[in-house]
């Protein structure tokens, strides 16, 4: 499926890089020590083997091109530790509230914060803007957590686009319908039941399960009526995610959707076809 | 002044209307629908009935360069259907010219 698909993970990936080397830049000429501990301090435990990497090269081409800048960065990074040891000595005797909590053990918890909010000042004195960190840490987040960074491009949603063939001249023939249903999720009549409505017009299902629309359509079209479909049938409307059900109530014959990423319930209405215009040839009264 | 205009009204705005599900009603359907060939006919549903259709169509016509009718429907109302693909235009005529909301306004088809 993920071959009919287009594949922008690969294109994500490099510019990410990319993006993840420019932000890096300015920071290492700027101060290769102090930019290596904002490093640790931003990253977290867990990331620090993959975030050194980079930023270990950057010093080693730093040292090659002259051994003044390093004297520099190394003068630069005691500054930064010595604000933070006075930002660390502020925070201690902050409340009575924060004692306590540390001494209840969320000592963990509570530290990344302190040193963010030490680093805060930092990055200031630095001239680390915080619109260059934020692009750095969503950078970061999407390479090792791309769920959490809203990126919902993952296989499971991928959307292989509507295939059409000309059945004759005056049919469509829409083959990856029940491919399409599936990844949505929903069930193949309820979307086809959609596309009639929305189409005006009528169909049947071949040997092959594939869709036959009376009339011609575009791929281009269709494409149109299945975003229109998913924005109605099949995105949560709180948190935009498609990972969700369409359930019907027995009891009020209502449709529902309920959201399987965040548990949000929202009903949907029953799909109408309205008016249909008498096309052809006329009943006989 | 003394009296809220609003609050006169007798109707119950927490009343069960009965089915909610059914019974927008003041949506506007705009659909289209393929004759034979790359030939169209674009359908209005649902124009308030205070409007007087049979003027509107005359001006639709005339603007849109296009013919059209007016069908009776026993559950819909009548319903105004013109040839060709007008649904933009018969849009853009509805929230200009009639001041009707463009939220109440869906457009069908691809
Ligand atoms: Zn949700």
């Amino acid at each position: 499926m993920s071959d009919l698909g287009f594949d922008p993970s690969l294109k994500k990936k490099k510019k990410s890089k990319k993006t993840e080397e420019a932000s890096l830049s300015p920071e290492t000429e700027s101060a290769v020590g102090s930019g290596n501990e904002l490093d640790d301090m931003l990253v977290g435990l867990k990331k620090k083997k993959k975030s050194k990497k980079p930023v270990e090269e950057f010093g080693e081409s730093e040292k090659s091109k002259s051994p003044e800048a390093d004297d520099l960065s190394a003068s630069l990074g005691e500054l930064s530790l010595k604000k933070k040891k006075k930002k660390a000595a502020k925070n201690k005797d902050a409340t009575d509230f924060e004692q306590m909590l540390e001494k209840a053990g969320v000592e963990e918890t509570i530290a990344a914060p302190k040193e963010f909010q030490s680093s805060e000042a930092v990055q200031a004195s630095l001239g680390l803007p915080y619109d260059r960190l934020l692009n750095r840490f969503f950078t970061i987040l999407k390479q090792n957590n791309p769920e959490l960074a809203g990126d919902r491009s993952g296989p499971k949603f991928r959307i292989p686009p509507p295939v059409c063939q000309r059945e004759g001249s005056k049919k469509t023939l829409f083959a990856n319908v029940q491919d399409i249903a599936s990844v949505l999720q929903r069930s193949p009549e309820h979307l086809i039941q959609f596309l009639f409505a929305e189409l005006g017009t009528s169909g049947s299902i071949d040997g092959e399960k594939r869709l036959v629309l009376r009339g011609k359509f575009q791929p281009k079209q269709m494409e149109s009526v299945l975003r229109r479909y998913i924005i109605e049938y099949v995105t949560c409307k709180t948190c935009k995610s498609m990972n969700t059900i369409l359930k019907r109530e027995s009891a009020n014959r209502l449709h529902f959707l309920s959201c399987n990423a965040c548990g949000s319930t929202r009903s949907v209405s029953s799909i109408k076809t309205g008016f249909q215009a008498q096309i052809g040839r006329r009943k006989r009264a | 002044m003394s009296t809220i205009q609003n609050f006169n009204s007798i109707v119950d705005p927490f009343a069960d209307t009965g089915d909610t599900e059914n019974e927008p009603t003041n949506y506007i359907h705009i659909r289209i629908q393929q004759r034979n060939g790359r030939k169209t006919l674009t359908t209005v549903q649902g124009v308030p009935q205070e409007f007087d259709l049979k003027r509107i169509l005359k001006v639709l016509k005339k603007d849109f360069a296009c013919n059209g009718n007016i069908v009776k429907d026993e559950e819909l109302g009548d319903v105004i259907q013109l040839q060709g693909d007008q649904r933009v235009k018969v849009s853009e005529f509805l929230v200009s010219k009639l001041q009707l909301p463009k939220k109440n306004i869906k457009i069908h088809g691809f």
